[in-house]
């Protein structure tokens, strides 16, 4: 059964359409239960908003520990905030995260010779770093769909398993052991989105 | 590599049917907003808008049903707009599957819809969509496709939408509306360059050289077309291909 962690945070239902759309067989469950997530065979962590809200929700409803707990035993997915959560430290309200991961989440800013558009929304290219089970199937360079406006800085390169340009390099997605966390939107992103979700139904770590 | 310039094609829906674009070839039902929008995923649409134009309060809550059923089959960000006037209305299209929702009137009418909007559900899902017509020097902003003058000035109208929440702004020139003459370049440029959000130009789209002026001369981010997509005069690749043949990166 696959936990998809529902604490409050946005549209989830975009999450759980898609798995059930590529893998109709396997259970998927959008839930806020801590027991659920701790008995799911796979965790999928989204989020959207703002992280200070995102923070505050997942303590109000106790779900800090399954989170955490799931992010180190088990095939785990974070999407987009649910990617930044896992760092220690992020700039948007100056908040700590669960720091699970380290690095720091920070705001994009425009240099002096490039304007910028804030969030970063769009399909843009991925380069992968590594060969994770997570893109197989899935062009190096394939593009996914992007909505943030803060970015993960300082990642240690080892976790480091895809990079994007948007006025610099930043890392779009990492793994560690049984966790992988991209910063776009896979459930968005079309068939090469739905390739990495069903790469994550297979994934044995 | 770099972020892709989008493409959207605009539904108009009107009590659970799309109304323009029922030139399609090879769609079973013409008018199904299903149908349609899978056959523009198909084409590489990087997001697809409905807009509700239905009049009736009684057929509105269709368009929800639409989004569900869309939501379903299609994994590529959606856009709702029409007839949004409260945050309970913006809830609901969220929970049905709109990724973002736009909002246009009721932005004039209660500014403060965009900033809770915004607050409850974040800047990324909020669009406002501004109708600009050129009035003398200077753009203002006009609401019932372009009857109704509201005395605001489109450049402080976007500035302001965006301090209350906006996370993108979809500009359409009412001058250029249906006149198949090109984008208002100017008008989108300097929005473009008044914001920190992406823009959405839109209105006046004639050919595939108009998209291709709107992102290099316009600087937008994004751009929407309707009856250049509906009626079958281009597809959605052609207009990519022709971008990147100018040297506009998009996503193939």
């Amino acid at each position: 059964m696959i936990a998809i962690v529902d604490y409050g945070m946005g549209n989830l239902k975009s999450v759980h359409n898609a798995f059930k759309f590529i893998a109709p067989a396997i259970d998927s469950v959008v839930t806020s239960d801590p027991k659920v997530i701790n008995n799911a065979d796979r965790v999928v962590f989204p989020g959207q908003g703002a992280m200070p809200d995102c923070i505050r929700e997942i303590e109000e409803r106790n779900l800090k520990d399954a989170i955490i707990h799931a992010a180190q035993s088990k095939p785990f997915l974070g999407i987009c905030i649910g990617l930044q959560l896992l760092f220690e430290k992020s700039d948007e309200g100056n908040i700590e995260g669960l720091k699970i991961l380290k690095g720091n989440v920070c705001r994009f800013v425009s240099s002096k010779t490039e304007k910028i558009k804030i969030p970063h929304m769009g399909w843009n290219s991925v380069a992968h770093h590594g060969n994770h089970p997570l893109w197989a199937n899935i062009s190096n360079h394939e593009k996914f769909y992007f909505v943030h406006s803060y970015y993960v800085k300082e990642a240690n390169s080892e976790i480091v398993q895809g990079q994007t340009e948007y006025g610099q390099k930043f890392t779009s997605a990492v793994a560690k052991d049984n966790l992988f966390a991209c910063q776009f939107h896979p459930e968005k992103s079309g068939s090469a989105g739905l390739q990495l979700l069903k790469n994550f139904t297979s994934w044995t770590c | 590599m770099t972020l892709s310039k989008r493409i959207i094609p605009c539904l108009d829906v009107t009590d659970g049917r799309v109304v323009k674009g029922i030139n399609f070839i090879d769609l079973q039902d013409a008018g199904d907003p299903v149908e349609i929008a899978k056959n523009y995923n198909e084409q590489g649409a990087d997001e697809i808008t409905f807009l509700d134009i239905t009049a009736s309060s009684d057929n509105r809550d269709l368009i929800l049903d639409i989004i569900e059923s869309v939501a379903k089959q299609i994994f590529i960000p959606l856009t709702v707009g029409g007839g949004v006037r409260s945050v309970n209305d913006v809830r609901r299209l969220l929970n049905a599957g709109a990724d973002k929702v736009s909002i246009n009137t009721s932005a004039i009418l209660n500014p403060e819809l965009v900033k809770e909007s915004s607050a409850r559900f974040g800047s990324q899902c909020i669009v406002v969509a501004i109708d600009a017509k050129r009035v003398d020097d200077h753009w203002e902003v006009f609401t019932h496709g372009g009857r109704n003058k509201t005395g605001l000035d489109a450049l402080e109208w976007a500035k302001k939408m965006v301090d209350y929440g906006a996370g993108e702004l979809l500009l359409t020139s009412m001058d250029r509306d249906g006149t198949k003459s090109g984008f208002d370049l100017e008008l989108t440029q300097q929005i473009s360059d008044a914001v920190e959000v992406p823009i959405i130009a839109s209105g006046g789209v004639g050919n595939l050289k108009h998209l291709v002026d709107g992102v290099k001369l316009g600087k937008a981010d994004a751009v929407l077309a309707a009856s250049i997509f509906h009626f079958g005069e281009f597809s959605i690749k052609d207009a990519k291909e022709f971008m990147k043949n100018n040297n506009v990166e998009v996503r193939l």
